[in-house]
């Protein structure tokens, strides 16, 4: 059982590493983590899900806008991307801010090509992660019903 | 048709000499008549400067008529037609016409020929007049180049004895005299000696009184005046059977001094030294003296004066210089002399000091060793006393070593940052065990403005108040002792030379131990911080001690640019020492020995802390709701500006708001939160949240009245930093 739990436990650390050195998550994520305690034991659950409907929202509203034959309001594609990039960065997840950061340059140069490459590179990339993540929590899951506990994991 | 002429010569062969005569004679007439008007011609042509050329031309027509005349009186003389007897009477006509026009004109042209000549005469005069004059001014113009090059020569020494010798034989050169000579007044400034004479090689010392009516008429005037040859100052040489002895002027030469130049004030000559200067021209020259001559006399004089104090000054300086040269060598001396027995004290101290204190080590530490063993009373009480013995002579060989330190500067403060309110109650912990034994009650007083991390020497400000509060104990039998600390401001009382300015990072530090023991007698306060002495009124002689401790607190107090006093009113009412020291103030305010160690880690401070979230990002909200909500907060979170100004009460403590989104109507809800609450203390502190920390974002939260800004996304660390500080400033604002 200890074997299975620690074998559990080592698959999830290396999993955590090789997420933060894929560059998907930074230490914002783990401040996150950090403020978690046994008083909101899901608090890192909570705001993932809110960040991930939020993405689907904006990645939606910008396709819209960027749908629109004729004119294309680039302020508020602007203004969407601001709001993605604030929200990623307050979770962590650095790729997409990383895009959203490209995107908003886009914005303001009016690069209409770029910016509907960029939205396409945004939703793959969100989606991936949340696909990442997942898997993460579902790892943590095992660890727990294996009657582990969730090791913290130092990224230094 | 021939006329008979009417003349009455008679033919040729009727006196034929005289006619031949006549003949020659005409002829020779006409030729000179006709000559003549050429020689004028060609000799005013010759000349660019004759006036009058009409009058010429009249006066050869003139002159060629009548030589024509004279020539055509040639014919006459033999029967002749009377073509020759018409053309005749019409040349004689003609000359007779020309002759009275030119007499006419004659009356007007010669007074003007005779005025040119009194022109001419004039102007030769006038010409010698100003050759006259050209070489008077020559002369002078040569004086002066003697003037110039006299002084040149004078000024270009500084040497008194060269300057007079040289006035003298340029003089004499100059105006070639016969001799020059120089009084100077005598030291006494009764007599005056001749000094400098131009021919004689040093004369015999000759002197004369200063009060003769001729030397006093000299000196009353600046001008060179006449004297007679036979006066005294002027009968130099033997008088060897001159005939006329030559004139002799005098002049005065002031001899200034040093004092005499003040700034802005030409030498006034109320100066009474004057040394007289006698030239003589030479005996039977029949010269005189000319005014040009005189002057240049008095010129030289003057430049001699200048000159002679120059040279004075000169004198003085190089005097003083030579003074001051040998001065500083001797201090050079002194002062390595005294450098030497410092530093030979200053080992023979060390040395001692060393040596003193092994064996004193040995003393206590074995005698405390022995205090450990069984030891009947009467030995205990022994090495009691022993120890106690042992103790007092470390503690007098410490002071002493650092007094003599102290007193000749070595000595220097080791400064580091300590915690003063610790400090305060270490000295109260050390001395309560003997105040308790002698029943006398302390209390500390700290003042609530005194900072508690400082700056300064931590074990020379403990040696201090160890050192007056000990007093204090040692002197007092009954009566409580009060130690009170606080920061001295500039208008509580202070020895009246003495001025405490508290400068940025500094402050002053003032600590009062009052106790109610013996007192001392005013008169005797200003020994006590002598070294060794003690006031013999104190009862307690037993209590030991060098009294060296007032003395070497107050240099250290002195080092710390601070002031020590004591007030007591007498004899039994008790004392007040007071001293302030200067302290620098700490930035850090985590410090040395104790370490905070606070009851949560994650709610220090913070717990039911409540504040108000303001962000339009969803996940941004929760983040930072779940941060403070970790830090021990009550978190209520809006997300809009509207709904944050419905919402936020004097309840909240802290606001923080994002200001991320592009627009200024974020930075707006401050100025509404500011126009709310109008009182201060009942206003939330706000915080902005922000994408960037630069200098414009920082500038534009400050106008807005924003209390602090954060970069997203805030960990926690900073977020903990962040509160404690505004609340640590909050809470400062409050005491005020």
């Amino acid at each position: 059982m200890d074997a299975h739990v620690a074998q559990l436990q080592m698959q999830y650390r290396n999993y955590i590493l090789s997420l933060y050195q894929q560059g998907f998550l930074d230490d914002q994520f783990t401040e996150l983590k950090s403020l978690q305690d046994d008083g909101t034991p899901d608090f890192v659950a909570e705001v993932l899900s809110l960040f991930f409907d939020d993405c689907v929202k904006l990645v939606g509203n910008m396709a819209r806008a960027l749908d629109q034959t004729g004119t294309v309001d680039f302020s508020q594609v602007g203004a969407n991307v601001h709001q993605l990039k604030g929200s990623s960065s307050s979770v962590g997840a650095k790729r997409v801010k990383g895009l959203c950061i490209n995107f908003k340059e886009l914005c303001e140069a009016k690069n209409y090509e770029g910016c509907v490459r960029c939205l396409q590179q945004v939703d793959i990339e969100y989606k991936t992660l949340k696909a990442k993540l997942q898997d993460m929590f579902n790892l943590e899951k095992q660890i727990v019903q294996a009657g582990g506990i969730v090791p913290q994991v130092d990224i230094n | 048709m021939m006329e008979v002429c009417n003349c009455i010569e008679p033919q040729w062969p009727a006196d034929e000499l005289l006619m031949k005569y006549q003949y020659i004679s005409d002829f020779f007439i006409a030729v000179a008549y006709f000559s003549i008007p050429l020689e004028l011609i060609y000799f005013v042509k010759k000349s660019a400067v004759f006036p009058y050329r009409w009058v010429l031309v009249q006066f050869g027509a003139f002159i060629v008529l009548c030589g024509a005349t004279h020539l055509i009186n040639l014919w006459t003389f033999t029967t002749h037609s009377r073509t020759v007897a018409l053309v005749m009477t019409t040349a004689k006509v003609l000359t007779a016409v020309v002759s009275c026009a030119t007499a006419l004109m004659l009356v007007h042209i010669i007074p003007d020929l005779l005025s040119v000549k009194t022109r001419e005469l004039f102007l030769k005069n006038k010409a010698a007049e100003l050759d006259r004059e050209m070489g008077l001014i020559r002369t002078q113009e040569e004086t002066g180049r003697h003037v110039r090059m006299l002084t040149h020569e004078i000024r270009s020494t500084l040497d008194r004895h060269t300057i007079l010798k040289t006035t003298l034989v340029e003089l004499g050169r100059t105006l070639a005299l016969e001799e020059c000579a120089l009084w100077m007044p005598t030291r006494t400034g009764l007599e005056l000696q001749l000094s400098y004479t131009l021919r004689q090689q040093h004369p015999v010392e000759y002197t004369v009184p200063i009060q003769l009516p001729v030397i006093n008429q000299v000196f009353g005037t600046s001008r060179a005046v006449k004297i007679s040859p036979n006066s005294p100052v002027a009968r130099l040489r033997p008088v060897s059977g001159k005939y006329l002895l030559g004139e002799v002027v005098a002049v005065r030469v002031p001899l200034l001094h040093l004092s005499n130049f003040q700034i802005n004030d030409w030498p006034e000559l109320s100066t009474k030294r004057y040394a007289l200067m006698v030239l003589m021209l030479p005996s039977d020259s029949a010269r005189q003296w000319h005014v040009h001559e005189l002057e240049l006399v008095e010129v030289v004089a003057d430049q001699v004066a200048v000159a002679l104090s120059h040279a004075a000054i000169l004198e003085e300086s190089m005097r003083a210089r030579d003074l001051l040269m040998e001065q500083n060598v001797a201090l050079d001396i002194a002062r390595r002399e005294a450098e030497t027995a410092i530093r030979a004290r200053n080992d023979f101290l060390a040395v001692m000091n060393h040596e003193m204190r092994t064996p004193m080590h040995a003393i206590i530490a074995l005698s405390s060793l022995l205090q450990e063993t069984e030891l009947t009373p009467e030995q205990r009480l022994m090495v009691e006393t022993v120890l106690k013995s042992s103790s007092l002579l470390a503690t007098l060989m410490n002071d002493v070593l650092d007094l003599s330190r102290l007193e000749d500067g070595s000595l220097q403060l080791e400064l580091g940052t300590f915690n003063l309110h610790t400090l305060f109650r270490e000295v109260l912990n050390l001395i309560k065990p003997i105040a308790v034994v002698k029943k006398l009650p302390i209390t500390l007083n700290l003042a609530p403005d005194l900072p508690e991390f400082v700056v300064g020497d931590e074990k020379r400000l403990m040696q201090i108040i160890l050192n007056i509060v000990g007093n204090a104990v040692k002197f007092s039998k009954q009566g409580s002792i009060s130690v009170t600390a606080l920061v001295t401001k500039s208008d509580n009382r202070a020895p009246p030379d003495f001025f405490v300015v508290p400068t940025g990072s500094h402050f002053y530090l003032r600590v009062k131990v009052k106790d109610l023991g013996a007192g001392i007698n005013p008169q005797d306060i200003p020994k006590l911080f002598t070294k060794f002495a003690q006031t013999q009124s104190l009862a307690t002689r037993s209590s030991g001690g060098s009294g060296l401790g007032l003395a070497i607190s107050k240099r250290f107090v002195n080092l710390m640019e601070g002031n020590i006093w004591i007030e007591s009113e007498g004899v039994g009412k008790g004392c007040t020492a007071i001293f302030d020291v200067k302290l620098g103030i700490s930035n850090e305010s985590k410090q040395s020995g104790i370490p905070k160690v606070p009851a949560n880690p994650q709610h220090v401070n913070f717990a039911g802390l409540k504040v108000l979230v303001m962000d339009e990002n969803g996940v941004s909200r929760m983040v930072t709701k779940g941060l403070l909500v970790h830090l021990g907060c009550e978190v209520t979170t809006v997300s809009s500006s509207e709904e944050c100004l419905r919402v936020v009460s004097h309840e909240h403590r802290v606001v923080f708001m994002d200001v991320c989104t592009p627009g200024v109507e974020n930075y707006q809800i401050a100025l509404r939160i500011h126009e709310k609450f109008t009182k201060r203390h009942q206003r939330p502190l706000l915080v902005a949240l922000t994408g960037n920390t630069d200098k414009s974002t920082k500038e534009r939260c400050m106008s807005f009245g924003l209390d602090g800004v954060l970069l997203k996304p805030v960990s926690l660390d900073n977020m903990r930093n962040v509160l404690s500080d505004l609340l640590e400033h909050r809470v400062l604002y409050e005491a005020m």
